[in-house]
């Protein structure tokens, strides 16, 4: 188990769902996964595809988008925009073959402790299983 | 059927004549064409107001100096134009003005698009040495007869949107024989027809040879498979991408010479962007080297999540690369992919709205519930 590939999950949480649900999570003892590095925005629609794009290209194994499940963004419509960048970067990656697997959008809300314990914890395990970004050890970027 | 006015004179001729009429009719105040240095070398976009400066116009020349697109949106940035001007331009620099027009970058009141079926531009460096007008005449035998050029650019020979759906007037020019001696335009919508009204010629009802484009849209579509295919194994991930742009220098030409990328101060180019010696010293820690300029990548992909669904493959980024990047074929590969996701076809539909603006709440419903 020492040399186990621990990934590094970058993680753009809204601040009315997901962030608060990670809360809740945290406050509930729930398990988390120690991969995952949370940066909280005020909302999922916040998220400029380009903060994925750079997380991707400096090294990051993979990058999540949470927010409010639809049509319960604090801001009326964020997430759906969200969603549309989500389909964007998925299809740019995947036209590059630059792996879209590494990015993963999730809906979690502020009472779903339990979920987000689950969706984070699923996503690293595929992450690990999917090994490191191979990005990371590249310096022409 | 469209009304097709013919007037007898060489393409280039007539449509000059054209022009002028215009303006010694008083029917535009102005004409935008590509026309020549007054004495010396070199061509370029105008804006001309008298007739006699028609003399060294040349509008059909075949060269892109710059995506006229973004030319026209900087001048009806601040408002629609006062008074009608004519615009004689390529069909990619139309979808370009109205992919800008989207994003408020402009306006097409009060003006009057002349375009053609589009057999495609010699790369700009052909410019340089002024042998493009002994090749003019070869080129003009080589579209009436239907031909592909081969010498003009890879954005071009792997261009499908060739036909001006958007144009007032459209100059048929692939597989229209006689263009040494007749000129056709034709009447796309009223506000041709208006223009073209009192101008002599002979009027007739008829439609594009689209037989013959049919055929040269056949041909060019295996060509375009053909240089994306090529592309996409080139460019197969990250080690791909970094074969393609390790050359780059990081000038950003494409991004100024590219009509959807419009932003004045471009993120790319912006304080927050910059490398500070905090983040090399991470990379250097991490890597133990670092290149520089850095983030070079990271322009191209970020440019990429910016304008890819507006692309309209005109070429330009590809024209003025110092380094000759193929970034437009890999441009417009992606941007063929993502605008097939949102089912969007940039510069066709000027009431369609650009699909990252707005969103369906029905759409993707899969997507981040598991």
């Amino acid at each position: 188990m020492k040399d186990a590939f621990v990934p590094n999950i970058v993680g753009f949480l809204c601040n009315w769902c997901a962030y608060t649900g990670a809360d809740l999570a945290g406050v509930a003892r729930l398990r988390i996964p120690p991969s995952l590095r949370v940066i909280r925005v005020m909302c999922s629609g916040r998220i400029d595809p380009l903060f994925v794009i750079k997380a991707l290209l400096k090294g990051a194994d993979g990058v999540m988008m949470m927010g409010c499940h639809p049509g319960d963004c604090h801001y009326q419509k964020g997430n759906f925009s969200a969603r549309r960048r989500f389909v964007l970067l998925q299809t740019i990656l995947d036209s590059l073959a630059l792996e879209p697997e590494r990015i993963g959008l999730s809906w979690v809300s502020a009472s779903e402790g339990q979920r987000y314990s689950k969706v984070t914890t699923e996503f690293s395990e595929k992450i690990q299983e999917r090994g490191p970004n191979p990005i990371r050890d590249e310096i022409f970027v | 059927m469209a009304q097709v006015l013919k007037i007898n004179k060489s393409v280039d001729q007539g449509l000059t004549a054209f022009l002028e009429f215009l303006l010694k009719e008083k029917k535009v105040s102005g004409v935008v064409t590509l026309k020549k240095n007054r004495g010396g070398p070199g061509i370029s976009y105008a804006l001309i107001t008298r007739p006699e400066e028609l003399d060294g116009a040349r509008p059909l020349f075949p060269l892109m100096p710059a995506n006229s697109g973004k030319i026209l949106s900087r001048l009806t940035l601040r408002g629609p134009l006062k008074d009608p001007i004519a615009v004689v331009l390529k069909p990619c620099e139309l979808r370009a003005l109205i992919e800008l027009v989207k994003r408020q970058q402009g306006s097409l009141e009060n003006m009057i698009f002349i375009s053609q079926t589009c057999p495609g531009v010699y790369p700009l460096e052909m410019s340089v040495d002024g042998d493009l007008d002994a090749l003019a005449s070869r080129y003009q035998d080589q579209v009436q007869s239907g031909q592909h050029i081969p010498e003009i650019r890879p954005a071009c020979r792997s261009c499908v949107h060739f036909t001006p759906q958007n144009a007032d007037i459209i100059v048929s020019l692939i597989a229209e024989a006689g263009l040494d001696r007749s000129c056709s335009l034709v009447l796309n919508s009223k506000k041709g027809e208006a223009l073209a009204d009192g101008m002599a010629g002979e009027k007739r009802e008829q439609d594009l040879n689209s037989q013959e484009l049919a055929h040269f849209s056949d041909h060019r579509k295996t060509a375009r498979l053909k240089l994306f295919d090529e592309m996409g194994e080139k460019t197969k991930g990250i080690k791909g991408l970094i074969g393609l742009f390790g050359k780059c220098i990081g000038c950003h030409a494409c991004g100024n010479a590219c009509p959807i990328c419009y932003c004045n101060l471009c993120f790319f180019e912006s304080q927050p962007n910059e490398s500070r010696p905090n983040s090399f010293r991470a990379d250097l820690e991490k890597k133990g080297a670092a290149r520089i300029p850095a983030g070079t990548l990271f322009y191209h992909v970020g440019r990429l999540a910016h304008m890819s669904v507006s692309c309209v493959g005109c070429g330009m980024c590809m024209d003025v690369c110092p380094v000759d990047i193929p970034v437009g074929t890999l441009f417009s590969r992606v941007g063929e992919s993502v605008q097939k996701t949102f089912e969007y076809i940039p510069g066709s539909k000027i009431d369609e709205p650009l699909p990252v603006a707005v969103f369906k709440e029905e759409e993707f419903a899969q997507l981040g519930e598991g």
